[in-house]
């Protein structure tokens, strides 16, 4: 399912335009990039450069304007809201910086939300909610809820959720952004570990130290890509 | 969607309710209510309207029922009050014989005599309210035999001085089932008691029943020959005669069908052959249909009622998963990040509506099934519950629930998931 040269994600002149009012505002200014499978990119830049922008559309929670996105070779342009929930649900992990986990349901069945998407019967969900706590060092806290965790426990409950589906790209929106310095590094071990397992994962920071966990940095500007730095 | 998910979908919703247990339940007294008093106020509406039928078919609802009236228009004035005055009214043996005859829809026909006369059995004596009636009368008016036989035909034509009680009329001349076989003396006349029959007391609406204050009955031929057609009143020093020939003639009609047409012709008749109008004709059947004519107009008010109660409800359900939508935008943003489609989440609130109004609904009918009984319990006063009573409040709980949860769950549908993220 990898598309030309093994890029799993490919924006192509991609261009998003958002109207407020009158004016007209160039999110994304015509970007061309491809992240290849199994890469790390740490995409940089200041707000409203158009660094989230690109995660949506990466993430198939917005479509492009003009240009063509393709996801593990497939055009996403074209798809309507079901296909892209579709996408969503079998090819993507979500990590966000406020964790957005749902409060009223325990860690289990937080872990499980994806899985109830995808028909999953209770009992295989459960095992592997189970399996992937543990991954992440919170099988003690299955039935816990979220509110009775501290904030890297939400984080690693929150990256178990985005490995339940076991998708090839993992999206990452500022995850260490509301947490402490010592939580942040550990959260980051893991992605580390994640990306050594052969993810593919793109992240979102403005923090320099945590960007030089990707293997690759993409600097945006004004909706444009103003440099690269590859290692 | 397999069987499987369906249910664990329920199972979802009903946990996401229980999340907010005070509110799921205060969201759901709208529908219970609505539902109840729709479940009760059915059975109330039921149990009057089939008493009142009740009462109206004891009354035979293929009867015509003809009974003398004294005339209002009687002229005292110019009468001279004198001595022997007598007044003479109401319905005729020649009545009798010309509706017998005459009317093929008429299948059965019995007259009726009343008479007050003093009586004895052993030592015990009193006024009884004698009826004088042939054999039709029983076959008319259908009332158990508690002891003995009813009057014969040939009782009448062999002249027997025979007597039936009535069980009041037993009760009063302290009669007994070992009674029958003995004589009893009516207005110095001896009869030979020869059974003991049941009667009823009720009334429907404006009408009595036929045998209500009814002790004894003979055989008409025996009670004009006895005691004759006039009766003697002594008033306040004066003495009043009255004579009537028959009090009632009581009409058993072939068919329903037939019985109005039959009763218009009746009264044409009567009015040919009565100077004055003397008797009143009353059709059972007619009162039938003004009582249902009524039930329905009840009906309609009553389901106007419980219509508004309910819809009160699920306007209460709506706002509060209105409310919930927006409290749970953040969640809903989630669900749709992780893969959830618009449909999915239509369904996750259309069944959590759905989940509150149908358990509104069985709390409902719980409710209005009890409150019935407590009413008949205190009150007396009949319920009737019916399965349309249960079936149809409960398929309006889930109707409502659909109905005023759609809505909300395609406002939650609608919810742009990058948006929803950001919400706090």
């Amino acid at each position: 399912m990898t598309g030309p040269n093994g890029d799993i994600v490919r924006l192509d002149a991609a261009r998003k335009i958002y109207r407020m009012g009158n004016q007209q505002v160039n999110a994304l200014d015509g970007v061309t990039v491809a992240f290849t499978r199994g890469s790390f990119w740490a995409i940089m830049g200041a707000s409203g450069s158009g660094k989230s922008t690109m995660m949506n559309i990466i993430g198939c929670l917005d479509r492009l304007s003009d240009g063509h996105y393709r996801l593990e070779g497939q055009d996403v342009g074209t798809l309507d809201d079901d296909q892209l929930s579709e996408r969503r649900l079998r090819h993507i992990g979500f990590i966000f910086q406020s964790f957005n986990l749902i409060p009223q349901l325990t860690v289990q069945r937080n872990i499980e939300l994806p899985l109830y998407y995808l028909g999953w019967q209770p009992e295989p969900s459960a095992a592997r909610a189970t399996e992937l706590a543990r991954r992440v060092g919170l099988e003690d806290r299955l039935h816990h809820r979220p509110t009775e965790l501290s904030g890297g426990q939400m984080q690693r409950v929150a990256i178990a959720r985005a490995l339940a589906n076991d998708p090839h790209l993992l999206l990452a929106d500022e995850p260490t952004g509301n947490l402490d310095s010592a939580t942040g590094e550990q959260i980051m071990k893991l992605l580390d570990a994640l990306h050594r397992e052969g993810k593919t994962i793109i992240m979102v920071t403005h923090e320099p130290h945590i960007a030089v966990h990707a293997r690759s940095r993409l600097y945006m500007k004004d909706g444009r890509i103003d440099r690269i730095d590859e290692s | 969607m397999n069987q499987n998910r369906f249910f664990r979908n329920i199972a979802l919703g009903i946990e996401n309710l229980l999340l907010h247990k005070l509110r799921s339940v205060l969201t759901m007294l709208g529908v219970v209510f609505g539902v109840g008093s729709v479940v009760a106020m059915l059975s109330v509406g039921e149990g009057a309207s089939q008493e009142a039928m009740d009462q109206i078919r004891k009354l035979g609802s293929t009867n015509i029922i003809l009974t003398s009236v004294k005339p209002v228009d009687e002229d005292d004035r110019t009468a001279p009050r004198s001595f022997m005055s007598m007044s003479m009214y109401g319905l005729t043996y020649d009545d009798y014989e010309r509706l017998r005859v005459s009317y093929p829809a008429v299948r059965q026909i019995a007259p009726v005599k009343l008479l007050r006369k003093e009586s004895r059995l052993g030592s015990r004596s009193m006024e009884l309210r004698v009826v004088g009636t042939s054999d039709a009368w029983f076959d008319l008016v259908q009332r158990e035999l508690v002891a003995g036989r009813r009057l014969r035909a040939s009782d009448e034509d062999q002249f027997n001085p025979v007597a039936v009680l009535t069980e009041f009329g037993a009760r009063r001349l302290l009669a007994t089932q070992s009674t029958i076989g003995q004589r009893v003396r009516i207005g110095g006349q001896a009869f030979e008691i020869v059974g003991i029959i049941k009667s009823e007391s009720g009334q429907a609406g404006e009408m009595q029943v036929p045998d209500r204050d009814v002790d004894v009955y003979i055989p008409l031929r025996i009670a004009r020959d006895y005691f004759g057609d006039t009766t003697t009143r002594i008033q306040a020093g004066s003495m009043s005669r009255e004579r009537v020939e028959l009090h009632q003639i009581i009409a058993q009609i072939d068919e329903m069908g037939n019985v109005e047409p039959t009763a218009a012709a009746i009264e044409q008749m009567l009015q040919r052959f009565h100077r004055r109008k003397s008797y009143e004709i009353s059709v059972p059947l007619s009162l039938l249909r003004q009582a249902e004519a009524t039930q329905r107009t009840f009906n309609i008010v009553l389901g106007s009622i419980a219509g508004i109660s309910l819809l009160v409800g699920g306007i209460g359900i709506m706002n509060i998963m209105l409310a919930s939508v927006t409290e749970r935008t953040r969640e809903i943003g989630i669900r749709r990040a992780i893969g959830a489609k618009r449909g999915q989440i239509i369904t996750q609130f259309l069944i959590e509506t759905i989940v509150l109004s149908t358990i509104g609904g069985l709390v409902g009918i719980a409710l209005g099934v009890l409150t019935p009984m407590l009413i008949t319990y205190f009150s007396g006063m009949p319920t009737v519950l019916t399965p349309l009573s249960i079936v149809l409040p409960m398929v309006i709980s889930f109707v409502v629930g659909i109905v005023f949860g759609l809505y909300p769950a395609a406002n939650a549908a609608r919810v742009d998931p990058i948006i929803a993220l950001r919400h706090e």
